[in-house]
């Protein structure tokens, strides 16, 4: 908003430049775009970043390798499990760690489950972006027997820090195995219903289909991963690349689609849902007996060097880069973050399209902006 | 290409450039200056082809910058690291590769937002996450703030 | 909640209708408080809660929260859902501004009371969003429960209930 006052909103080409957000329901927390219009057409947009910078990096510097986890829940809030497996995994490949089988096995369920509840809660927003209030309602229904499972695994709903360095913080709740067969089963049920009220109804179609087309080239180079990318044709799944914790002992299929646009990305991540289910399912049941946490030192500390571990996050690939000087606490962490790549693409997927299928393209990239901003 | 292959195919390019296989990937360290070309031949040339730079970073070594460049190629699988020194830090700067990948753009206006290093011909090179008038760049290890409170 | 809801004042039935016997206070106190029209203001983790907050198992429209706007000239409640950082102060600012009178803030979650985990070592956090807005109810937690910030609504509706706008206007006049 800064900058702004005193400029002027008329261009000399006609153009004419409106700003939406950081405070807009669309973007899905506080993005600020500014986009030059010709008419309703979108002529050029300009991603405005930082209005949730929280020098989460800076910060990680001065905190040792087992409390610098916990400032990644709050990074990507919508799959923190998935994150703090990513430092952890990063930490271990630093102690030449190996988890326990028990751990692997559980840390893929619990990313699958997180997976899974934000594509739901994904879904339910789309929906309300593209003027539906109903799938939100739908999606958190699901969404809640979810959360419920992690909170009696860990004790929190949304920022958990479960996974530690050596495995996982705690062993599971017995019941467990019981909740998370029972929410499977409930699950499964309802993906006919969600396709029933969204995939097959006219108006999400005419919405999302032919917009905001990104070719396999272009995703490529502007380094778009996970489902966005995988709905352009490029296959990026890390889970089946560059298998971590226990995606190598599952069976499953990356989703790929050729489409590129909007429909695409919606289609990709609906089946993503599915193999979730199907990944769990294998699991659930053949969790190992044992050790849940390998044994470590009470004061971590990295041997010099440079580590990094790349995990599939529900919006794609994320990076820990982690230079260690042989301190007890990071000398440099990076975090390459899935949604600030793909929001670099987002200009050139909205050039020429109208306004309203600016935010059918918002919806469908999946934004999260803590996340982009770190 | 293997490791070993790909060595020798870059010191062939880049007789200067020195290796470091301690880590997971293999680091092939050069000056700031050697960076262009021998990022332009990495995309281009179809034994190489690195066509995903899949993170892009700069790491604060107190007398020295040291710009990371990680680079995949989709098609041979390989991974590749390239630093790059700007040795002097009061002047950092180097050239930008968002010519080759687009996604460097964004990338190196967080770097330039974080670091202050300057990066020649970028086309938009702003504040990214940081107001305009912030003085400073935070992730550099000399960087003071009367509202950090330390631990 | 029966007592909660019931009208504030007596009723004398009439023949022709009724006289109604009330202090203006506690009936505009009352219309206020059972009608909070929140803005949709979530930059982090606890907007998230706050979606959860509404969605269909804790259900805000309960306690007559429902009505979320997205604009703040139409809000009337300002829920702070997440971590304000420098370049968001401002924005906030002016946010709080444009609603109309009387507002009321709510700081959720531990970012906003005193910038939480990100307190120490952090460059471009705001530790405290009171140091931006004044702030009504505070919730703690990281992020606080979607049944804390029903908590915090309904602590807010009554602090609202005891409000005396009128009888202070009319001791300034005095």
């Amino acid at each position: 908003m800064r900058g702004l006052i005193g400029e002027d909103i008329l261009t000399e080409e006609g153009e004419f430049i409106i700003n939406m957000g950081p405070q807009h329901p669309s973007t899905h927390g506080v993005l600020h775009l500014k986009i030059w219009l010709d008419g309703e057409t979108v002529k050029r947009i300009q991603p405005n970043l930082g209005y949730i910078h929280r020098s989460i990096e800076k910060m990680s510097e001065s905190l040792s390798y087992r409390n610098f986890i916990f400032a990644t829940s709050r990074m990507d809030y919508l799959a923190a499990h998935v994150n703090n497996e990513a430092c952890a995994l990063t930490v271990e490949k630093g102690l030449q760690l190996e988890v326990p089988q028990r751990a692997k096995v559980i840390r893929t369920i619990l990313s699958e489950l997180t997976r899974l509840q934000s594509h739901q809660l994904w879904w339910g927003c789309t929906g309300l972006d593209l003027g539906g209030v109903t799938p939100f309602f739908y999606a958190f229904r699901e969404r809640e027997a979810i959360m419920e499972i992690f909170e009696e695994t860990c004790g929190a709903r949304l920022t958990q820090n479960y996974m530690v360095p050596g495995g996982i913080m705690y062993d599971v709740h017995p019941n467990f195995q019981k909740r998370v067969k029972d929410v499977m089963i409930q699950i499964k049920g309802k993906f006919e219903e969600y396709d029933n009220i969204m995939t097959g109804n006219v108006i999400l179609e005419n919405r999302l289909k032919g917009v905001g087309y990104l070719s396999k080239e272009d995703a490529l180079s502007y380094g778009v991963t996970g489902p966005t990318a995988r709905a352009s044709g490029l296959s990026c799944d890390l889970r089946k690349s560059n298998p971590y914790s226990a995606y190598d002992q599952v069976q499953f299929d990356e989703i790929l689609d050729t489409g590129g646009d909007c429909y695409a990305r919606y289609m990709v991540r609906m089946r993503e849902m599915r193999q979730s289910v199907s990944i769990i399912e294998q699991l659930i049941d053949n969790i190992p007996e044992g050790d849940f946490q390998a044994k470590t030192k009470n004061v971590i500390k990295l041997p010099k060097g440079e580590f990094y571990q790349r995990v599939e996050t529900p919006r794609g690939e994320l990076g820990v880069f982690i230079v260690s000087d042989g301190a007890a606490s990071p000398y440099r962490i990076k975090y390459r973050s899935p949604g600030f790549s793909n929001l670099s693409a987002l200009p050139i997927m909205a050039k020429g399209g109208k306004i309203g299928d600016l935010v059918a393209i918002m919806a469908t990239i999946d934004l999260v902006i803590p996340d982009i901003d770190r | 290409m293997s490791t070993e292959e790909l060595k020798n195919s870059i010191t062939a390019i880049l007789p200067s450039s020195t290796f470091d296989e301690t880590g997971e990937f293999l680091n092939v360290v050069i000056t700031s200056e050697e960076l262009l070309p021998l990022m332009n031949t990495l995309r281009t040339k179809s034994e190489f082809d690195f066509d995903f730079l899949f993170c892009l970073t700069c790491i604060d070594w107190k007398d020295h910058l040291m710009m990371v460049y990680h680079l995949l190629s989709k098609t041979h699988q390989h991974t590749l690291v390239i630093k790059a020194k700007i040795a002097d830090r009061n002047n950092a700067q180097i050239e930008t590769v968002c010519n080759i990948w687009r996604t460097a753009e964004f990338h190196e206006r967080e770097v330039f937002d974080l670091f202050g290093v300057k990066f020649i011909n970028h086309p938009d090179l702003r504040r990214l996450f940081l107001s305009d008038d912030w003085v400073g760049h935070p992730l550099r290890k000399d960087y003071t703030d009367e509202n950090m409170i330390s631990l | 909640m029966e007592g909660k809801l019931t009208f504030p004042g007596q009723i004398h039935e009439t023949t022709d209708g009724g006289i109604l016997v009330t202090k203006l206070d506690d009936v505009i106190n009352w219309a206020r408080s059972n009608s909070l029209w929140p803005l949709v203001f979530g930059t982090s983790c606890c907007a998230i809660e706050m979606m959860s907050a509404a969605d269909a198992k804790y259900d805000w429209s309960r306690f007559g929260f429902e009505v979320a706007r997205a604009t703040p000239r139409q809000a009337d409640l300002i829920i702070v859902a997440g971590t304000i950082v420098m370049k968001m102060a401002p924005v906030l600012k002016r946010l709080y501004d444009q609603m109309p009178d009387p507002k009321y803030v709510i700081a959720m979650g531990a970012c906003t009371i005193s910038g939480g985990p990100f307190f120490y070592n952090t460059y471009s956090v705001v530790k405290g969003v009171d140091h931006v807005i004044p702030v009504d109810v505070y919730i703690p937690g990281c992020p606080p429960r979607p049944e804390a910030l029903l908590h915090s609504m309904i602590t807010l509706q009554e602090k609202i209930k005891h409000e005396q706008y009128f009888k202070k206007k009319i001791e300034e006049i005095r």
